[in-house]
């Protein structure tokens, strides 16, 4: 299959094709072609671990099918002395490891790209303008690994060491990664660390180099941390003090909730064994929100996880939770839709679905984390969002984000103490004498909450998902309603002020604006280099955080004669809702670039999109 | 303290907390006039007040339906939470993981149930929530005017001679297969059975299933019907005689030994179930599923205790919590330390 996304037997441009005689230095990608189930993860670790540990910005993707074993799986390692970290459409170097996908892997590969491969496999015959390496991965694995059950693993670690070899690793770096990699099971690095050596030797011995690149230490990695968006939302849920957390399984979601048990069995049992959490894997995922939901009203901090399918069956219990005002956390890996869609590709699709998710008039608060940090960060800001909000906040990740290892600064330790929202104690009560639960008293729209089992007469309320005065009683009264929703809405536009305020680059020298979300940014970035390099035109960017939009959304569209909005859709969804909130007159200054083929969006779509738009060509 | 009183009125009966059953009152029924479930929120305030249970430790939960309407009509002092069709046991689950320490009451409907809510009530069943589970079920939908619900026995009519010719399903022999630990039937009109049970069930730790036959007398009290109150009387059967002495009642009853059951529950309290069927054994699983089918195939309504097991572990004690709620923890318990944080940093460079 053709990931890099050029097409069979079509050539790249020359731009990416280079000749052995110029060095190419911390500026490539390699793409390792394996079966899923061979164990290739800790091999192609290794390689993004080593780069890491030579201080060269460095980037992995797992592109992997939804399938337990033997289906063709793709790793893509990223090298980037200039710190871009979105995927590159064009593939370098290919270490093809599955017979079945050899042939269609090296015909995808751009000219001047390199091939590492099984001698026997003979993949030279389609391509002379490839640097060939045929490599015996099979007697090599054979000399090192006498057994032979081990050996489908081993031979892992012979391509890592021919690769090291090739492109000039930092062998200390290397078995320092590998060593910790195995750091529990000393035998089983001596043996991988023994198969490395294989490889390296064998590429020093009998290949000779004939390509440009490289790797050089940089010290652009010192003090960072490598971390997956799941294992970094699942850590920012446990310092936001969750307490209850429900699930039901779905890629690419599920590893946020194991994670997170994880973290919650090590740091959250006091001395005594006890939890000072409860995790509930539920029968499907409209019981999962309705114990988040059940959990939230009852005082504690809950959340879920889940995928669009996960969020199409929420979608009852959002309407609920808007309606009756009850907090609760959820998270969307968002992957492929619609329906089953294709649950091992990532997307950026699911945002009009939550935004208005159950039926009348609903609306949620959505945060949008474009990074690792943030998807750590925003997961605390969105519990102590959802308990001032009193409503459900959607944390909206994606499965590139999620899945795979990011480079980041290390995380901060939260400053501001856990926002538990207006909540009424029996003392409080004890002082005023009574209180409304849905009544407006500070103007925020806000209103007050008891817990169940608050001891006072008063305390009590009545929750439902049906018509409730400011006293929480039923009603089905004209203005009872329409106050209710009136003052909804006004609450929204309290969130409006609370949630995440994007992130804002005025040049001053445009007049033209991108505005994108999420992991999108990572293509923007670079794409804007690439407009500024190769085009000289200049660029503002903004990037959203949160839904509802903040005022500076509003002023950087009214401030540019047009923008661009980029998004991994094909609805351009995020444009939807922006001109459903702009203005009139600047809701025309929206033009849409979308990327929606499962692979995460690349820079040079982006900017090939731009041009083309902009009619700079 | 008042100290003067010009004419002492009578001070008014008092429970054990020294609250009138007044106390235990919900606001105004809407249902209609002669509707079991009334009934049935009559015996949860006699139960409650009865048992002296602080109105402000219990919880309320229920679905959508008629029956999921009357935690207003009841316990006004404790907070209620009327959530969407079919899945009360989903927020009754959160509500107890949030707070252990509270005594959850749950009213659900046939349709609620055992139609669109089956998914989330067998699961509840499975984990033995500590949930007092009530079916006010009487065979039909009655917000929506009168259709049959999946409870409704094979053959039986609606008003409309419409005839029902799918199997009823039955919940307490599903409960009883699915794991909870108290299970019984009763009929809205059976106060004294009703009261007993609902107090033995207040005293329970672990998933209560209560199917309370409770007749709706505007869409299926008719001839045809088996959920009518005529139905009942001439085909109920009983299969014990529940009796319950609370633990705070320093009475020895005697009872027999060789013809009943005498079960100690987790307060301390004791349920009598005095054998009214040869055969019956509230500890079996097995006989109380025999005994529901043979009932069925005899065309009689069981009702009485069918299942108790004291023993099992509810979900809150098996998840292992700490002792106070979940939802009060204060920020020292729930967000770790800086060190903690540091220490996962330095494991990921």
């Amino acid at each position: 299959m053709a990931t890099g996304d050029v097409a069979l037997g079509q050539q790249a441009s020359s731009a990416s094709a280079h000749d052995a005689s110029k060095r190419v230095i911390n500026d490539f990608s390699i793409q390792v072609a394996t079966v899923n189930g061979s164990g290739s993860q800790s091999a192609n670790s290794v390689l993004l671990k080593s780069i890491f540990g030579m201080g060269i910005p460095v980037s992995g993707k797992n592109l992997f099918p939804s399938n337990i074993a033997g289906l063709p799986t793709w790793y893509t390692i990223r090298a980037s002395k200039n710190g871009y970290v979105a995927r590159k459409k064009e593939i370098d170097i290919l270490i093809a490891m599955n017979a079945e996908t050899a042939k269609e892997d090296i015909l995808s590969l751009p000219a001047g790209a390199v091939a590492i491969y099984e001698e026997a496999q003979n993949l030279k015959q389609y391509r002379d303008d490839v640097a060939c390496y045929p490599v015996p991965f099979d007697k090599l694995t054979a000399a090192v690994c006498p057994e032979a059950r081990l050996r489908k693993l081993v031979k892992n670690m012979i391509y890592v060491g021919v690769a090291a070899q090739l492109l000039s690793f930092d062998m200390t770096a290397v078995e320092a990664a590998l060593r910790r990699q195995f750091a529990k099971k000393q035998k089983a690095a001596d043996l991988n660390w023994a198969a490395v050596q294989a490889g390296y030797n064998y590429a020093a011995e009998s290949l000779t180099k004939h390509d440009p690149y490289v790797l050089e230490r940089m010290h652009a990695t010192e003090g960072k941390i490598i971390i997956d968006g799941n294992a970094a939302a699942a850590l920012g849920a446990m310092f936001a003090g969750v307490t209850v957390v429900t699930w039901y399984p779905i890629t690419p979601s599920s590893s946020v909730v194991e994670q997170l048990i994880d973290y919650l069995k090590k740091y959250r049992v006091e001395p005594d064994g006890k939890a000072t959490f409860a995790v509930v894997q539920a029968e499907d995922e409209l019981a999962a929100v309705g114990m988040v939901l059940g959990a939230g009203w009852s005082g504690a901090r809950s959340m879920t996880a889940t995928s669009g399918p996960g969020i199409s069956l929420m979608a009852e219990f959002a309407g609920l939770g808007y309606f009756a005002e009850l907090p609760g956390v959820i998270f969307d890996i968002q992957r492929v839709g619609p329906s089953t869609g294709l649950p091992t590709r990532t997307a950026q699709a699911d945002l009009l679905s939550i935004a208005y998710l159950s039926h009348g008039d609903t609306k949620h608060v959505m945060l949008l984390p474009g990074s690792v940090k943030e998807c750590y960060e925003f997961a605390i800001a969105a519990f102590d969002l959802s308990e001032r909000l009193q409503t459900p906040v959607f944390v909206v990740s994606d499965l590139d984000l999620g899945m795979n290892n990011w480079m980041s600064e290390p995380f901060d330790y939260p400053e501001k103490p856990l926002d538990r929202g207006k909540v009424l104690t029996a003392d409080d009560l004890k002082r005023l004498g009574e209180f409304g639960r849905y009544k407006d008293v500070d103007g925020d729209a806000i209103p007050y909450r008891t817990l169940p089992g608050t001891d006072h007469p008063k305390a009590a309320y009545f929750t439902r998902g049906s018509g409730h005065n400011e006293k929480a009683l039923y009603t089905e009264r004209p203005d009872d309603y329409q106050n209710l929703m009136e003052r909804l809405n006004r609450k929204f536009e309290t969130a409006r002020t609370l949630v995440p305020h994007p992130i804002v680059v005025q040049t001053g020298k445009s007049k033209v604006g991108i505005i994108a979300f999420g992991t999108s940014d990572f293509a923007v970035l670079e794409s804007r280099d690439q407009l500024k390099k190769e085009y000289g035109v200049e660029t503002d960017y903004l990037r959203i955080r949160a839904f509802p939009f903040t005022k500076e959304v509003h002023e950087f569209v009214a401030s540019h004669d047009h923008v661009y909005i980029v998004e991994q859709n094909r609805d351009a969804q995020m444009l939807s809702l922006l001109k459903l909130d702009l203005p009139a007159e600047d809701a025309v200054k929206l033009r849409s670039i979308r990327h929606f083929n499962g692979l995460p969006i690349d820079a040079r779509s982006v900017t090939d999109e731009f041009v083309l738009q902009e009619g700079i060509i | 303290m008042a100290t003067t009183t010009a004419t002492p009125t009578p001070a008014p009966k008092v429970n054990r907390l020294g609250l009138p059953i007044l106390d235990y009152r919900g606001g105004k029924t809407t249902l209609c006039a002669g509707c079991g479930h009334n009934a049935i929120s009559e015996r949860i305030i006699d139960a409650l007040y009865e048992m002296g249970v602080q109105p402000e430790r219990v919880m309320k939960l229920s679905g959508i339906g008629c029956s999921s309407k009357s935690p207003a009509y009841f316990l006004s002092r404790a907070h209620s939470f009327n959530s969407v069709h079919g899945r009360m046991p989903s927020v009754a689950t959160g509500a107890l993981l949030g707070n252990k320490t509270m005594t959850a009451l749950g009213v659900s409907g046939d349709g609620d149930t055992a139609s669109i809510g089956m998914g989330q009530f067998v699961h509840l069943l499975r984990r033995n929530l500590p949930l007092i589970y009530i079916i006010e079920d009487n065979g039909v939908y009655g917000l929506t005017k009168g259709q049959f619900s999946a409870t409704a026995d094979i053959g039986s009519t609606l008003k409309t001679g419409v005839i029902n010719d799918l199997p009823a399903i039955d919940t307490c022999t599903l409960a009883v297969q699915l794991g909870a630990t108290f299970v019984g039937r009763s009929f809205s009109g059976d106060k004294k059975q009703l009261l007993a049970m609902l107090k033995a069930a207040l005293a329970h730790k672990g998933t209560v299933m209560l199917d309370v036959i409770s007749p709706c007398v505007t869409f299926n009290d008719h001839e045809g019907s088996t959920k009518s109150y005529k139905y009942m009387q001439e085909h109920e059967e009983a299969i014990s005689e529940v009796g319950f002495v609370p633990h705070f009642e320093d009475i020895a009853i005697d009872y027999d030994e060789g013809s009943t059951y005498d079960v100690t529950m987790h307060d301390g309290s004791h349920m009598r179930l005095r054998k009214l069927h040869e055969d019956y054994n509230p500890t079996s699983r097995v006989t109380a599923v025999k005994a529901l089918m043979e009932a069925h195939e005899k065309g009689e309504v069981l009702t009485g205790v069918f299942y108790i097991d004291t023993q099992k572990p509810s979900f809150t004690e098996m998840l292992n919590m700490v002792d106070e709620p979940l939802a009060t923890l204060t920020q020292e318990r729930t967000r770790p330390s800086k060190q903690v944080l540091d220490e996962i940093m330095a494991k990921l460079r």
